[in-house]
């Protein structure tokens, strides 16, 4: 049984079609990048994997079962922008998470915190706002689950905190599970995928082995990606 | 130590170099247990899926082996790392060599210029 199974997604927002009949297969323990510029689509299929946006035809199987309790039990979620309650101190976001759900690892959570000097008696709007992001990601990769999903876990930060994202994210997934990773900056993590999807205009119009697209086009992913998407 | 990626080529591929290079210069020696999978991916800061591919080809070329569950070694036979050391040296005096050529040069100023140079 394939990990998560997409049928036929479709979803228009008024009377603009922003998925346009999207199938796609995710296999246990591969990381995958969803790949396409901006307003492709990305986001808008992320969100109906974890259940926050209905789509309008069509289906998403997590293990074999419709999008709900139970893939949301499994399923780590770093959306674009962070949700965190900013009155709360990071104490309270922990405590939360691992009120919430139960493959939460508050040890590993505290160990992360503690390589990034962050005081846990901190209040999160005292945060600056990439500390914030690395507190989210923290807070998503302290999770056991089957499936990671980052919505461009990558945009807007310096190099030095890409190493730091990048590290964070291969060093806590957890054995066996997989991660879908949706970027437009594709040099800086084509390295870490195994498989990668090209999503434009509301369609998947290509989904390979990223070793295997390097070795028939004999460039990079990022040319390849290029290449196909000149404007 | 900061590890590049050329994202032209397959990243197992690199891999593979980098650890072809450690079984020769030493850095892991004949019949020792290496790092984990996952220890390794860490340390090259890569998938760790690639990681395993890359490890496979070494065992596929007899140079580490699995001891079931106890993990990979280093092959006890040093003669296949002397073999695999003799062989890099060659592919390096190779691309010496034709870099020279590109430039006019034959065999024997090669070799003048490499006896030139101070180690």
């Amino acid at each position: 049984m394939d990990l998560l199974e997409i049928k036929n997604l479709t979803k228009s927002f008024d009377n603009k079609k922003i998925l346009k009949g999207i199938n796609l297969k995710i296999n246990s323990g591969k990381i995958v990048g969803l790949l396409g510029k901006n307003g492709a689509g990305k986001s808008t299929l992320i969100k109906i994997i974890n259940d926050l946006l209905i789509p309008d035809s069509g289906k998403v199987l997590f293990e074999g079962k419709e999008i709900g309790v139970y893939s949301k039990e499994h399923i780590s979620y770093l959306p674009e922008r962070t949700y965190l309650d900013k009155s709360m101190k990071v104490n309270d976001v922990i405590n939360f998470f691992s009120d919430f759900y139960k493959d939460f690892d508050k040890k590993r959570a505290y160990a992360l915190l503690k390589k990034l000097d962050l005081d846990a008696d901190s209040r999160i709007i005292k945060m600056s706002k990439g500390m914030q992001e690395k507190l989210q990601l923290i807070l998503v990769m302290s999770r056991d689950a089957s499936l990671y999903v980052l919505d461009e876990p990558l945009s807007g930060v310096d190099p030095a905190t890409r190493d730091y994202i990048l590290d964070t994210i291969l060093s806590n997934f957890k054995e066996g599970a997989s991660i879908i990773i949706s970027t437009h900056l594709i040099s800086d993590v084509e390295r870490i995928l195994d498989d990668v999807v090209f999503i434009d205009n509301g369609k998947i119009v290509l989904s390979s082995s990223a070793d295997e697209l390097r070795k028939k086009e004999k460039a990079s992913i990022d040319e390849v990606f290029r290449r196909m998407f000149k404007c | 130590m900061e590890f590049t990626f050329d994202n032209n080529i397959p990243i197992y591929i690199q891999l593979l170099e980098y650890m072809k290079i450690y079984l020769i210069s030493g850095v892991f020696k004949c019949g020792e247990r290496l790092p984990s999978v996952r220890e390794f991916a860490t340390t090259f800061k890569v998938n760790p899926n690639t990681m395993q591919k890359a490890l496979s080809e070494l065992e596929s070329m007899k140079l580490i082996y699995t001891e079931r569950t106890n993990g990979k070694y280093v092959t006890k036979d040093n003669k296949l790392i002397e073999k695999l050391k003799d062989e890099y040296a060659v592919s390096l005096a190779m691309s010496y060599f034709q870099g020279m050529k590109k430039i006019g040069l034959g065999k024997a100023d090669s070799i003048k210029y490499l006896e030139g140079i101070e180690e």
